[in-house]
């Protein structure tokens, strides 16, 4: 493979694990203030995907979408929260994964009933499709560089958002300790509501953003879901720097994998089997490479050690 | 007798009876269902030996049932298009028998359950609800991708495979198989609970500091418990890939996995009888609510948000109150 499709292929990987890591940091702050699994998040990331399509296909303003999604993920996220989360904190993991597995029933069938069946399509906007040249010669999707971008400025202004500001020492007092923040008179329910928003916010974010590149339907949600908690595990639970070195390490193995593999089987199988076996390797080397780094390291590359 | 032994007698007769009134009535579907009761609540037993008596809250029995699945689908398509299995280094034929497809899906699963097992057991709590899911994921994408066996779209099997004695394809004797070996799991089940084993992996669930204090190593009770548990699972994948004649990736998909932790939790977690109650009511339900509206899920997502809320025991715990030891 020629060095400018590696560099293309990483560029991928760097994209595709930004997006993840715009799906994992909510889960991760979730888990970490709140000690709640939530299964429901990949939900959230579809819900913004069909508010960006739904406002994109009545205003045409990608902007105004992108703004509807964080929106509408934000106020799912907080009414849930209210609703039904809120009663799970005390609970244990168990409860927890049945009530959100249960929300998730609700969520997909509910947008099935209002949306119908069929995908809905949300357009790159004039202004960020087409190639940019990068220096080098490489040509690369515009979307997709933006795509990088604003997965760094998020990570960016999350690790602002938690060592600079007053919410984020509230968001830190309450992962070690929260009974006595609640006694130093910090609203907790009011806090841990906000939390959750904002999670649900990134990965409707999440979903806006991808939804552009793929197609908007119901169950969307649920394999990035996955591929998050493979990249919390990773990472280890609750730590955001762990879910942004994690995710990018997921991102960049799995499109480095599919990208590579067949070829590299190539070199000394017949090109049927070789495709087969390397796909096949493929598809499972990010459940691979978290299981070493699980035997590395129970708790993950930044978790706390259990 | 206390009340949860008349709900448990109760639920069994129930199974009796109506299959019987079914084959009266010439109902053959009411017979399927019941069938899928007894495999799916199989399953569930298995799981329950993990969950409820381990405390293991694994969410990739997924990987289990499919192994148990793809087991019969992969030996059954051998057998119907007679190419052995392998040639080398000793020729092994595909084969449609039943009792010996149960015990390659019994010894696969539990093979994969002792590597699944052994490295998500390093871990505790919500890393290993994580680590069962990404591994069941893990099965399911290496199910699509590899071609050999059908790939996205699965195997069809022509004809149910067979059983000394019995002619399976008739649905009343079917299903008088898949309950012998519901029965069997729930006796199992219930003895190895009493047992010492059972004790001490209780006891591990509660305080694994005190059970490694006595000598014991909690490690390798819950991975023996996780085992067998995926044994159990794997069979009852294998029977589900006979009634259906027909196995595909989804056996592997986590809304599986998620599906068999509903009978248990729906039922009851550590009930002996819960998967039994969980797998009936989910059954009727998708076949009740399946009818009325197309959109059933929503319905059952709400009942279970219900349940897990306000009715913490499950079903056998509404009806019997609460003795469950699961704590």
């Amino acid at each position: 493979m020629s060095p400018i499709l590696l560099i293309e292929q990483v560029l991928n990987g760097l994209q595709f694990g930004m997006m993840l890591f715009l799906m994992s940091a909510g889960l991760t702050l979730v888990f970490g203030v709140m000690g709640l699994i939530n299964l429901a998040h990949g939900s959230l990331f579809m819900i913004g995907a069909f508010a960006a399509a739904a406002v994109a296909a009545a205003t045409g303003s990608f902007l105004l979408a992108l703004v509807a999604s964080l929106a509408a993920a934000a106020a799912a996220g907080a009414l849930v929260e209210v609703l039904v989360i809120r009663r799970l904190y005390a609970r244990d993991h168990l409860d927890q994964v049945l009530a959100t597995f249960a929300l998730i029933l609700i969520f997909s069938e509910g947008t099935r009933w209002v949306f119908g069946s069929f995908p809905l399509f949300l357009n790159i906007p004039p202004y960020l499709s087409g190639p940019v040249t990068l220096p080098g010669g490489i040509e690369y999707p515009l979307y997709r560089l933006t795509l990088i971008a604003v997965g760094g400025l998020v990570a960016l202004g999350l690790y602002l958002l938690i060592t600079r500001t007053r919410l984020g020492i509230r968001i830190r007092a309450g992962e070690s300790d929260r009974e006595m923040i609640a006694a130093l008179g910090v609203d907790i329910q009011r806090l841990y509501t906000l939390v959750f928003a904002l999670g649900a916010a990134l990965a409707g974010l999440a979903g806006a953003l991808v939804g552009a590149i793929q197609s908007v339907q119901v169950g969307m949600g649920e394999p990035v879901l996955i591929l998050a908690f493979v990249v919390i595990v990773i990472g280890g639970i609750g730590s955001v720097k762990g879910a942004l070195v994690g995710a990018l390490l997921v991102g960049v193995t799995d499109t480095l994998g599919r990208a590579l593999l067949p070829g590299f089987f190539g070199l000394f199988m017949e090109p049927s089997a070789a495709m087969s076996m390397g796909s096949s390797l493929a598809s499972m080397l990010i459940y691979i490479l978290m299981a070493v780094v699980l035997i590395a390291k129970p708790s993950g590359l930044y978790g706390a050690t259990v | 007798m206390t009340r949860e032994t008349v709900v448990n007698a109760a639920l069994t007769l129930g199974l009796l009876i109506v299959p019987m009134w079914a084959l009266m009535a010439d109902e053959p579907f009411i017979i399927t269902l019941a069938t899928r009761v007894a495999i799916l609540a199989l399953a569930g037993v298995g799981l329950n030996i993990a969950l409820g008596l381990g405390g293991l809250v694994s969410l990739g029995h997924a990987a289990f049932f499919g192994l148990g699945g793809y087991a019969m689908g992969i030996l059954a398509s051998h057998a119907q298009s007679y190419t052995p299995l392998i040639t080398w280094p000793v020729g092994i034929e595909g084969t449609t028998s039943m009792p010996l497809i149960w015990l390659v899906a019994v010894l696969a699963a539990g093979l994969g359950a002792l590597v699944i097992g052994a490295l998500s057991l390093r871990t505790s709590g919500v890393y290993f609800i994580m680590i069962t899911l990404a591994f069941g994921q893990m099965l399911y994408y290496f199910a699509i991708s590899w071609p050999a066996y059908g790939g996205e779209d699965g195997l069809s099997i022509y004809l149910r495979n067979g059983f000394p004695g019995l002619n399976t394809l008739v649905p009343i004797q079917f299903l008088a198989l898949c309950y012998g070996l519901l029965a069997i799991a729930l006796i199992l089940s219930a003895r190895l609970a009493a047992s010492p084993f059972g004790l001490a992996l209780n006891a591990a669930r509660q305080s694994a500091a005190r059970v490694q204090a006595v000598g014991l190593s909690p490690y390798r009770l819950r991975l023996v418990a996780f085992v067998i548990s995926g044994m159990i699972t794997g069979l009852a994948g294998a029977l589900f890939a006979d009634l259906n004649r027909f196995v595909s990736p989804t056996m592997f998909s986590w809304q599986t996995s998620g599906e068999i932790m509903v009978f248990v939790i729906l039922g009851g977690v550590g009930r002996l009888f819960g998967p039994v109650a969980g797998a009936a009511v989910f059954i009727i339900l998708e076949h009740v609510l399946g009818g009325i509206s197309d959109y059933w899920h929503i319905y059952l997502g709400a009942l279970l948000l219900l349940i897990v809320l306000f009715a913490r025991g499950g079903l056998i715990g509404l009806l019997a109150g609460k003795a469950a030891h699961h704590g």
